[in-house]
């Protein structure tokens, strides 16, 4: 029995909320420049003073002097630009990508942005301020050159820290909305007021505080600024219905975030405006509304206990928060924002689960999370549930609805495997049980943890590609040798090259996360993020300083099923069966099994001949150049490098992959993740915590598999490698239940930054109650089996029309009928339209 | 004394994760060797006992390979989870699983005694002592009822229905299992509002009948045929619409006074 009783019915969508998306979606998205100029302004003015002062300042000059507006019809307000879906830039953390950008921007095929001319210009004027004073710029030097090199050749990518703010973080929301950021500033100065001015930390703890008291006002001033313009707009305000709700948001404005939050609706409106304001200060993504459902519950509850609202308007209110969370905008360096495609912010908001007490408090609001994501049908918020055995089986019954729709959401989470990896990664019982999910996967205690989720991107691909090379890449030593592959006399000699190859990666990317995270505190302390974390306030000190309760640098490998599969082939076909010998294999893989190589391997390889043969005396020449590329395509596509090739991928098709689940296969792959995620644990960060890995890739696993050569598993070079803990594409040909089985074989509590597990399904398979039962049981047995993550594409029948154009992205889409079941790109064209029909039918 | 795991018999496929055959999650285990040859058959590689050759895109593949009820059960177990959140378990389908009705009644057993939920997926088409024989041990009969007319049932399938229909009153009336009636609909069969009223009146007698399921032709086994040297009879054949569908339904729910439904 739970805490709470719920009302699970459907709640009808309001009219203004597709009026509201549509506003938003109505153009393109715009850079605008009021941010980087009221900053640098503000930095200009406080050059002689301490940074966390600096930064206060600078965060109070931008609230104080940004422009503000009040959308058409919107309820809750509060936008960061005068553009819909406009985003504000951040040179503090880097810049000039974006000006290399600026032609190219608006014309990417990735998550363009309009920017005008004014804008470029004004960005180019005060970007000049931030040369050598970014957090990149310093970061850049912290890193020793072989990290940098590491980094260089896409061993792995610290990109998202490394260009920007860290965000991945829950504040504590339940306290603003309890005491206001009167109440915070004031828990600021009781602190400050308590410090000894003789004490040697007084210097940086008083002036934390104090930071922290200048960022409190500042937010409060921003509200009150839109409480002025909210009672402008009323006064002329014809519509008599708009002019009364406009008079609530200047009510609602001048009381929070102030003040505690008196009512549901301001609670709402005070909620916005941190997760508004946090994106101001700082432009990191995934910072996560966490636990909504909770906080929000006891202003709900006794709005709706009362008769204040309706069960209707507070549905409104929650739709209107939706759709701003689709409002906040973020511009990305190109290729990045291939890897984040969908402008996603990654807002994590979390519904269900149990409290700290281990009770279930899935409520009126979970499902109301829910019904929103329905309504509204926009990318954020990003929208999880939790499961554990005690979850409301009608709550589970609500997301499979959901999932059914084919937005992708929710993420299911499991408590049972969470709960006790936090607990072994030192968390109280109680904090663990209160964990939400930041960004993609990555669990963590709101409001008490800086866990430095998404850390950076580690291609488990690339250090195998160095055993082959004996640790060369492109003609430079990145890697240890290892040794000559050829030579390796057994396959536990191999593997040992393999960890040896990882190990050293891996303190690679430690010095790599440690370099930039030493260069936030120095550079970008945060003190109105800070404010809301414990115990900031407590120890004098923001949270990039180490001043939170638990701290973790959580960076995720990717690729687990390839390198799974890959060693296994080699165990079996070089090792234990001598069906290949290492030379082949590795003149195959170099060959890219004879399926030609990319221009930049061409010329590479050209390159080096011409190199040698410069070395040895000749003279080389353009024509010689040209010669000798020529020869090297010729070769790389010669006949007999392709009948090599072809006969090795074959016997490779042959030998089992991870997937299927086959006890062996799936026991060698857990062993496989070990190599990343055990030397991981060893190493501490600079804000006193730990290092803790994560398996997943957002979407990395696109466009770093484009830097990654072919692999042993028979996947061909520069093509994706696999997303998550999933099994590689297509190599799954059991089925869903046979792959969950395998997916669960891996050690999800060790991989505590999170694991991601994705199922694509057709819509038959979740048609009527039925279905719904059918697909929540394989959740649940899923988590039984003790998986940590699952989440689903529910394929539409554009989806279906594309895997008719693409077969080879879907190999492993499996469309069933009753008594009947096969492989969708198998069909022949006419058959594949019939099963397109049947999408629509949904039977 | 469990010499019954030992039993062999010849399938062509065991499918996971079949949500459309039965409650739940199931396995379903396909056995070769059928009594009909109906001309919409979606596993046309069903039909014959004999080990064949089938073209798969282009690559010959052998159909059908003998297993012991052990060998089943080792794949079966491994969705036991599954089974146990859905209600699901193991269904047997062909083919005619009562073509081989002692490896049928051994796999059944197999299930049942170690607790999984067993369904048969037939269309009753052998002397009414071998059905005896597995009822014990099966939860659910999903039985086929394909037309009322014995002269018609005869031209598509090959043979006459009289048996069957008889095995149907007497399974229901042995009350053993769970039974559930399954009609496929066939354009130009027996897609008419009379001759589906007729199956569901005659199943209206059977009692005690849990459901009826209408399930829509389709073709998606055309490949299959071309790959096995076979014309397909049916190429011209458009799979019902939805309108066609639900107007069926309603005519099954008028004549049967039970529950129906669209699909598995």
């Amino acid at each position: 029995m739970g805490l709470y009783t719920y009302n699970s019915t459907d709640i009808p969508k309001s009219e203004r909320i597709p009026k509201l998306v549509e506003n938003l979606y109505a153009r393109m998205p715009e850079i605008e420049s009021a941010r980087a100029v009221l900053l640098t302004e503000s930095y200009e003015q406080t050059e002689d003073e301490p940074v966390i002062i600096r930064r206060a300042k600078a965060f109070r000059h931008i609230l104080e002097n940004i422009p503000i507006v009040i959308r058409d019809l919107e309820l809750i307000v509060g936008s960061t630009t005068i553009a819909p879906r406009g985003c504000q830039t951040y040179p503090e953390f880097s810049y000039q990508w974006l000006e290399e950008e600026f032609d190219t921007v608006e014309t990417r095929s990735a998550d363009p942005f309009y920017i005008s001319d004014k804008t470029k210009e004004e960005l180019r004027r005060v970007n000049g301020y931030w040369k050598g004073k970014t957090t990149s710029e310093l970061a850049t030097t912290y890193m020793e050159s072989e990290t940098l090199l590491a980094i260089e050749h896409g061993i792995f990518t610290p990109g998202n820290y490394f260009y920007n703010g860290v965000g991945h973080v829950t504040v504590k929301y339940g306290e603003v909305l309890k005491i206001g950021f009167s109440g915070i500033k004031e828990k600021a100065r009781c602190q400050k007021a308590k410090l000894n001015l003789t004490d040697g930390d007084y210097q940086q703890k008083s002036r934390f505080l104090e930071a922290v008291m200048i960022s409190c006002d500042a937010a409060v001033t921003y509200a009150k600024r839109y409480a002025k313009l909210a009672l402008e707009e009323a006064q002329k305000c014809p519509d008599m219905t708009r002019k009364k709700e406009l008079l609530q948001i200047a009510q609602n404005c001048a009381n929070v975030p102030e003040k505690g939050a008196s009512s549901f609706y301001e609670a709402c409106q005070s909620f916005w405006f941190v997760q508004q304001l946090l994106q101001i200060e700082s432009s990191g993504h995934s910072i996560s509304p966490g636990r909504f459902d909770q906080y929000m519950y006891p202003y709900y509850k006794e709005d709706i206990d009362s008769g204040k609202i309706t069960r209707e308007f507070a549905q409104e209110l929650m739709d209107c928060i939706w759709v701003k969370l689709n409002d906040l905008n973020k511009c990305r360096d190109a290729v990045s924002a291939e890897g984040f495609a969908g402008y996603s912010l990654f807002q994590n908001l979390i519904a269900g689960g149990q409290n700290e007490d281990g009770i279930d408090v899935t409520n009126d609001l979970s499902f109301m999370s829910i019904q929103a994501t329905m309504h509204v049908f926009l990318p954020q918020p990003s929208l999880s549930v939790r499961v554990w055995n005690q979850t409301p089986h009608e709550f589970l019954i609500k997301a499979a609805e959901l999932t059914r729709t084919g937005i992708g959401f929710p993420a299911y989470y499991n408590d049972e495997v969470i709960i006790p990896s936090l607990v072994s990664r030192g968390l109280t019982l109680q904090d663990a049980r209160d964990y939400n999910i930041i960004g993609c996967v990555e669990p963590q205690k709101s409001g008490k943890t800086e866990g430095w989720h998404d850390a950076a991107f580690f291609n488990m691909c690339r250090p195998l590609e160095l055993v082959f090379s004996n640790g060369m890449d492109k003609g430079i030593q990145i890697g240890p040798k290892t040794g000559r592959v050829e030579e390796m006399k057994t396959f536990e000699e191999f593997y040992g090259a393999y960890k040896a190859q990882m190990d050293y990666a891996i303190k690679l990317l430690v010095n790599a996360d440690n370099a930039i995270d030493v260069a936030h505190a120095e550079r970008c302390p945060l003190p109105f993020l800070s404010s809301m974390v414990d115990d900031c306030i407590a120890n004098g000190k923001t949270v990039q300083e180490g001043g939170a309760v638990y701290n973790f640098t959580g960076p995720q490998g990717f690729g687990v099923a390839n390198m799974a599969d890959s060693l296994y082939a080699v165990k079996k076909l070089v090792y234990d069966e001598q069906k290949v010998t290492m030379k082949e294999m590795k003149e195959a893989l170099a060959a890219n099994y004879g399926k030609g190589l990319s221009e930049e391997d061409v010329a590479f390889l050209t390159a080096k001949i011409a190199g040698s043969m410069k070395a040895a005396g000749q003279t080389v020449g353009e024509q010689e150049i040209s010669a000798i590329l020529k020869t090297v395509v010729a070769a790389s596509e010669a006949p007999e490098v392709k009948t090599k090739g072809e006969r090795i991928l074959k016997l490779i098709e042959e030998v089992p992959k991870f997937g299927n689940d086959i006890l062996e296969v799936d026991a060698f792959a857990r062993d496989v993740a070990y190599t990343y995620t055990r030397p991981l644990q060893n190493y501490r960060n600079p804000r006193g915590g730990i290092f803790q890995a994560g398996l997943y890739p957002v979407s990395a696993n696109v466009p770093l598999g484009a830097q990654t050569g072919a692999t042993p598993d028979g996947r061909l070079a520069y093509t994706p490698v696999a997303d998550g803990v999933s099994p590689s594409a297509g190599k799954d040909v059991n089925g869903p239940t046979a792959a969950a089985n395998s997916v669960s074989r891996l050690d999800h509590y060790i991989a505590s930054n999170g694991t991601l597990f994705n199922q694509k399904f057709h819509p038959s398979a979740l048609s009527g109650r039925k279905g719904l039962e059918n697909f929540v049981g394989l959740i649940r047995s899923y988590f039984e089996q003790k998986g940590s993550h699952m989440q689903f594409n529910v394929v539409s029948r554009e989806t279906l029309q594309d895997a008719q154009k693409n077969p080879e992205q879907y190999k492993h889409l499996v469309v069933r009928v009753a008594g009947y079941s096969a492989l969708f790109t198998t069909l022949s064209k006419s058959l594949q339209d019939d099963i397109i029909q049947r999408t629509e039918q949904g039977f | 004394m469990n010499d019954y795991l030992k039993t062999k018999g010849r399938i062509f496929d065991i499918q996971r994760y079949s949500i459309h055959d039965g409650d739940g999650i199931r396995t379903i285990v396909f056995l070769k060797g059928c009594v009909l040859k109906c001309r919409w058959c979606c596993n046309p590689e069903s039909q014959q006992y004999e080990i064949e050759t089938m073209l798969v895109q282009g690559e010959p593949k052998v159909i059908g390979r003998d297993v012991t009820v052990e060998e089943v059960m080792e794949t079966v177990e491994k969705d036991r989870t599954y089974y146990r959140k859905t209600g699901g378990g193991l269904t047997l389908s062909g083919g005619e699983s009562l073509c081989q009705p002692e490896f049928a009644a051994a796999l059944l057993k197999a299930a049942c005694e170690v607790g999984i939920n067993t369904a048969l997926e037939s269309m009753g088409c052998a002397p009414y002592e071998v059905i005896e024989g597995l009822l014990p041990y099966l939860d659910q009969y999903l039985l086929d009822i394909k037309h009322m007319n014995p002269k018609k049932h005869k031209e598509y399938t090959g043979r006459s229905n009289e048996l069957m229909l008889e095995n149907a009153m007497k399974i229901a009336q042995s009350g053993g299992t769970e039974l559930s009636i399954r009609i496929p609909v066939v354009p130009g069969f027996n897609d008419t509002v009379q001759e589906i009223r007729d199956i569901a009146e005659y199943t209206k007698k059977l009692g005690n009948v849990r459901r009826i399921h209408l399930l829509p032709y389709h073709r998606l086994g055309q490949d299959k045929y071309e790959g096995l040297g076979r014309e397909y009879l049916m190429k011209d054949v458009e799979p019902p619409s939805n309108e066609k569908m639900e107007l069926l339904l309603q005519a099954a729910e008028q004549a049967s006074q039970m529950e129906c439904q669209i699909g598995g």
